[in-house]
């Protein structure tokens, strides 16, 4: 980090923080007031009875736990799959040149399609369990990484491979030392991506089957018109979303912090 | 010249190899076909499917969901952008707020947008406009930031303020990075109605996919899937056509 950007930094501190949680602040009570005297809780619940119904009704229900949990493990697993089959297609399609050139408008022409609609496909082919979910979080998480991966072994500089090869590395010491280590800030943005991606086709899933898993309850919750646990069940997985997505982002600084800004 | 044919002859000879593989597994009957119908049941409910008024009508409901989520999107997001860059301490109070939100994938909201609008269109376009609400601000924030100083303080001595310094010097300044951000908006608006329709509506292209996969009627679903393919690159070709057009203005 520069000089300026310490500088930059320090000087708002406070005052821009405080602002934020004053704005935010004040939104819930506004969204609380409004509810309590004019609104229509059939719809939408005040944050109050919202965290009321978190601990009340969403978390104490060991069924809406384990579809929670079995979410995130849907999503862990997706992430994982999405992360090997994106870099070995990556690292296979980016290879050459050639490669490159006939395979990757193929990799784009897939990626355009909307998945979405892919999704009863899904179902049909891997039933409606765990499977199905994991497949479809996979279909939408591969995309980003193989993209980025081929994008980074794209900008390697031919100096750098000219010297490597000059000096007598193999294909093997090239792909190692040089184009992996270039590789890294491209390949992380495509983490970060992919991580996305994946709890989008994840969640698409969950909502798309409602028989079981947190569809069934966001479903029974919306039909009940009960919007105090529906609310709640949702800022839980949100929240996982945030965390899962925050663990990426402090794992992509660590590992292209030494790239500079 | 001769790399760039022979890159072209892979592309052709996969995508033939692939269809000659589903016209042998429809013959062989290696897959079953509830699950991969023979290419030429696909083909004959294509053209069927696009014969009957139902069609159309699908099409035109999700044609219209997209186009008003779209435009309740750019919009929005294009003022929130500009009021939001009004002075640099609101940019930096509320820039990270919004990019937050982003992160949070809306999908999650889905059954809340059902439950406000209702299992019709309503709720279709509040989804993908709230979807497609995000680059477009992020993308207008970012490029109204990046106005040249010089050009604000050469409009504002001029006696230029307010509405009209956004529209003659502002918008047009930012308008590269807008455009990115439209782009992007577009197909995020385009891919979360039929998501949005898929799961859970009444019409549209979405639900009829959904549909035909509930009635067990694989050629007819395969049908639907092929169309939304080919509709989703032919509008890719469009709006990249398109944004072209206007970048070299």
């Amino acid at each position: 980090m520069s000089l300026t950007n310490v500088v930059e930094r320090k000087r708002p501190g406070l005052s821009v923080t405080w602002t934020r949680v004053l704005i935010l602040a004040s939104l819930l009570l506004i969204w609380e007031a409004w509810l309590r005297l004019a609104g229509d809780t059939i719809v939408i619940a005040p944050p109050s009875s919202i965290v009321n119904a978190l601990f009340t009704q969403v978390l104490p229900d060991p069924e809406i736990r384990g579809a929670i949990l079995l979410a995130l493990l849907e999503v862990v697993a997706a992430y994982a799959l999405a992360i090997i089959g994106g870099l070995t297609i990556g690292l296979a399609v980016g290879s050459t040149n050639f490669s490159r050139r006939s395979l990757y408008p193929i990799i784009l022409l897939l990626y355009a399609i909307p998945q979405a609609v892919l999704l009863p496909l899904f179902t049909l082919g891997f039933g409606i369990g765990p499977a199905a979910k994991i497949a479809f979080g996979f279909s939408h998480g591969v995309f980003p990484v193989i993209v980025n991966v081929v994008a980074g072994m794209r900008n390697v500089n031919a100096h750098y491979l000219r010297a490597a090869q000059s000096m007598g590395a193999s294909r093997g010491d090239i792909v190692r030392h040089v184009i992996f280590p270039h590789m890294v800030a491209s390949f992380f943005t495509g983490l970060r991506l992919a991580m996305t991606m994946t709890l989008l086709g994840v969640i698409l899933a969950e909502l798309y089957v409602s028989t079981s898993g947190v569809g069934y309850f966001t479903k029974l919750f919306a039909e009940t018109f009960d919007p105090s646990p529906l609310f709640a069940l949702i800022g839980t997985l949100a929240l996982m979303a945030i965390g899962l997505n925050e663990i990426v982002r402090v794992i992509e600084r660590r590992f292209t912090r030494w790239k500079g800004p | 010249m001769t790399a760039a044919l022979q890159a072209r002859a892979i592309q052709f000879a996969f995508l033939g190899a692939l269809l000659v593989a589903w016209f042998a597994i429809g013959r062989t009957g290696a897959i079953s076909p509830l699950f991969l119908p023979p290419m030429e049941a696909v083909a004959a409910a294509l053209v069927r499917l696009v014969q009957t008024a139902e069609f159309w009508s699908a099409v035109g409901t999700t044609l219209t969901t997209i186009i008003e989520a779209y435009l309740i999107a750019a919009v929005l997001g294009i003022l929130a952008g500009w009021l939001v860059t009004r002075s640099r301490f609101l940019t930096r109070v509320l820039e990270p707020i919004v990019s937050g939100l982003f992160a949070i994938p809306i999908t999650l909201f889905f059954p809340v947008f059902i439950l406000m609008f209702g299992i019709g269109p309503e709720s279709k376009v509040a989804y993908g406009a709230a979807y497609g609400f995000f680059p477009i601000a992020l993308n207008t924030i970012a490029g109204l930031i990046g106005v040249d100083d010089r050009y604000l303080s050469a409009a504002r001595s001029l006696g230029v303020s307010g509405f009209g310094l956004f529209r003659h010097v502002l918008f047009p300044a930012a308008f590269p990075v807008i455009l990115t951000g439209l782009r992007i908006g577009f197909f995020i608006c385009f891919a979360s109605v039929l998501g949005g329709e898929t799961i859970s509506s009444v019409s549209g292209v979405g639900r009829n996919i959904a549909l035909a996969a509930e009635l067990m009627e694989p050629a007819r679903m395969y049908a639907w899937i092929a169309f939304v393919i080919v509709a989703a690159l032919v509008l890719n070709a469009l709006v990249s056509a398109l944004e072209n057009r206007m970048r070299s203005h």
